[in-house]
């Protein structure tokens, strides 16, 4: 970023490479957390288009745009570059900048290895969109990528399984890095119940990282010996189990989507306190219930999979666990509404997200626990539904969360602020134009529309057109939130050390821009 | 201890943390063969047991096609009839030929499959040549037995049941020419 390279200039005697190789080589946790932040924003435009796309075909009955094949590709790799290279991308970006900054510490714990964690993203992302130019195309089978169809694909199969490999080696570093920098590197007299919110989360998100990313790394690299190495894991012609798959990947896929929203929560339980100037409600049940949230996280993957054939028994225990975990989601939603309640408001640009993240988040919750009771999952399985509930929970969740912290800790970061009048305008336009593009698609996988199909029957051509005018109303509002984080990069009104009255945290004790070096001399938490 | 050991110690757990959910992955695998043998889920590859005194229901009759398939290896392969009619509770045996067209020896699997699917609650196979692979060597032709008894339990509403068997080839040795005989079909 400009503020913090001219900042860089005016302190010579920091001796580092200048230009290109400073970002290649740097090992600050500042530098790395902003290249984590605009790979990310990068793969969230990439993501965005391909999604607009999809909204474009969809936007009346029959074919127009892209054939079913190419639609397929579009469906596939929108998911699996949110996934990977938009959200939990971002996270680390907001760990990196933040982590060392809230415990006090002047780094993270690894330097070196924080560079080859980033710099091993974009070589990835590139053979995953580089798959759309092979014969055969991109990988097409959804983002789950389930066999048959995942073993029987071209060879672009093969450069997303490697894809897959290297993002996962990358968030494994990173979280390797993360646990120790909290564990050992936090500021005399910070314990670990006296850590923010955020970086609570951070921990147990890093937890569960290294958790199930080794057994995705599993899973493909079983996908891959099947299909190039004559293996038979998933053959059923071999005595294999296409269903096996489907296990042993959401034994990862379903803490990954808590890997998704925990960071979130972090960030939430921050900017709540701050903004209504009173101390988060009921720290400590918010840690236990966050810890809670990863362990049953990792007893309910079977909920993906109720129609894949499963004994009844199973299918209860699966729909009771994950019913459970509305417990101690409900535990922090409670806390963050009690920390609003009675406390001196304001509604800056972060708070409006953040209110805007509880509110939809746990709309998406609500019809999280209606897909979870097995009659009524039998029934909306595989349709726009289901679409409808999982990105109430990524986009007005895990996405608003990102906004939140950005505008948040933008101050910080670049010592302007961001222009408030646009801030406000961004968040209100996305949330408008998300809901109209999600709420409606509710009323389409009610009625049956299924997902991952390029046309649909006449009777859901109304709904689907009001989804695609809110996607291309959302898609716009973003290059919104790319001007105001220019402007705001560029220039604007200097932002005090102290950014937001409420902020109680160790990073509003630094000045703005944070210094290039911070916490040298550990700061003494009281 | 100074930061940086501790932190390597940290690391170091942490690596070896995930060497072995690595290794858990994989032995996900045999752990869910086991859960299937276990719960009788998914017994493809086992003989069936029948109910102690297997009533037979000689007021009905179920006609029982025969069918069979190959994916991909140059093999014919065909029921020695194509349909027979059955009393529910019977003990049948019938004749599959398979020959290999082929001048190299293959390794084949059969896959069953059911028409209407709740046939295969009702199904119990006794011996079938599909509990087992089936190697041929070059040109030669080999007749395989299925014993079954269709249970009387089968709802009496399904007089005509299909019993399908694809051969697939065994991956090893051609098992990309496997993938891409697939690909092209």
């Amino acid at each position: 970023m400009a503020a913090v390279h001219d900042h860089d200039v005016a302190h010579a005697h920091d001796h580092h490479p200048s230009g290109m190789m400073r970002w290649m080589m740097t090992t600050n946790h500042k530098d790395i957390g902003t290249m984590y932040l605009w790979f990310s924003f990068i793969m969230f435009l990439t993501g965005g288009v391909m999604a607009l796309t999809i909204r474009a075909e969809l936007f009346q009955p029959g074919l127009q745009i892209v054939n079913p094949e190419f639609f397929n590709q579009l469906t596939t790799m929108h998911g699996l570059i949110m996934i990977f290279g938009a959200i939990m991308p971002a996270f680390v970006g907001f760990a990196n900048w933040q982590i060392p900054m809230m415990i006090g510490a002047p780094d993270m714990a690894f330097a070196r290895m924080n560079n080859w964690s980033f710099w091993l993203l974009p070589p990835a992302a590139l053979l995953l969109l580089s798959s759309f130019f092979v014969p055969g195309g991109a990988p097409a089978g959804g983002w789950t990528i389930y066999p048959p169809l995942s073993v029987q694909m071209g060879m672009g199969m093969d450069m997303a399984i490697f894809a897959i490999h290297i993002m996962g080696a990358s968030s494994i570093m990173g979280s390797i890095n993360i646990i120790t920098t909290i564990l050992n590197m936090r500021a005399p007299g910070m314990t670990l119940m006296k850590m923010p919110m955020f970086v609570w989360t951070w921990l147990i998100t890093a937890y569960l990282l290294v958790l199930v990313m080794p057994v995705l790394a599993g899973a493909v690299t079983m996908l891959l010996t099947d299909r190039n190495f004559g293996t038979n894991f998933f053959n059923a012609a071999g005595g294999g189990d296409p269903v096996m798959f489907q296990h042993i990947f959401w034994f990862f896929g379903h803490p990954e989507v808590y890997i998704m929203i925990l960071p979130a929560f972090g960030i939430v339980s921050e900017v709540i306190p701050t903004f209504a100037r009173k101390p988060l409600f009921g720290y400590s049940s918010m840690v236990y219930a966050t810890a809670s949230i990863a362990i049953l996280s990792c007893i309910v993957w079977a909920h993906h999979m109720f129609t894949a054939g499963m004994p009844v028994t199973g299918q209860l225990f699966f729909m009771y666990a994950t019913m459970l975990i509305a417990v101690p989601t409900g535990v922090k939603v409670f806390n963050w509404t009690a920390t609003m309640w009675r406390g001196s408001m304001t509604f800056e640009t972060p708070m409006l997200f953040a209110i805007g993240f509880i509110f939809l988040f746990t709309l998406g919750g609500f019809s999280g626990v209606i897909c979870a009771v097995v009659p009524i999952d039998i029934q909306v399985q595989d349709t726009y539904y289901v679409i409808a509930h999982f990105h109430y929970v990524l986009v007005s969740g895990a996405l608003f969360g990102i906004f939140s912290g950005a505008y948040y800790w933008l101050p910080k970061w670049t010592g302007h602020m961001y222009d408030e009048t646009l801030g406000k305008v961004h968040f209100w336009l996305t949330m408008i134009f998300f809901n109209l593009t999600f709420f409606v698609q509710h009323f389409l996988g009610l009625a049956g529309m299924p997902r991952r199909i390029p046309d649909y029957a006449l009777q859901f051509a109304d709904f689907n057109m009001i989804s695609s005018i809110g996607a291309f109303g959302f898609g716009l509002s973003q290059l919104l939130f790319l001007y105001v984080v220019l402007k705001c990069i560029r220039g604007g009104a200097k932002a005090p050390a102290k950014t937001w009255e409420g902020g109680k945290t160790l990073e509003w004790t630094l000045p703005s821009p944070a210094p290039y070096h911070s916490f040298e001399t550990p700061p003494v938490v009281r | 201890m100074n930061t940086i050991e501790a932190n390597s110690v940290v690391m170091k757990k942490l690596l070896i943390f995930t060497v072995v959910m690595f290794a858990f992955g994989f032995a996900l695998v045999p752990f869910y063969e086991k859960i299937c043998e276990v719960t009788g889920l998914n017994n493809l590859l086992q003989a069936d047991t029948l109910a102690e005194n297997p009533q037979v229901d000689t007021t009905r009759w179920v006609t029982v096609e025969l069918d069979a398939n190959i994916q991909g290896l140059p093999w014919q392969f065909k029921p020695l009839q194509s349909s027979l009619r059955v009393h529910p509770g019977e003990l049948v045996e019938v004749m599959y030929e398979v020959k290999n067209n082929s001048d190299r020896e293959i390794n084949g699997q059969a896959i069953p499959s059911y028409s209407p699917q709740l046939l295969a609650k009702h199904l119990k196979k006794l011996e079938c040549f599909c509990f087992s692979k089936q190697v041929l060597k070059p040109n030669e032709t080999r007749q395989m037995p299925v014993q079954f008894v269709i249970e009387s339990g089968l709802p009496t509403d399904v007089n005509t049941v299909t019993i399908s068997y694809t051969f697939f080839e065994l991956a090893g040795a051609n098992a990309a020419n496997l993938v891409t005989k697939t690909n092209q079909s």
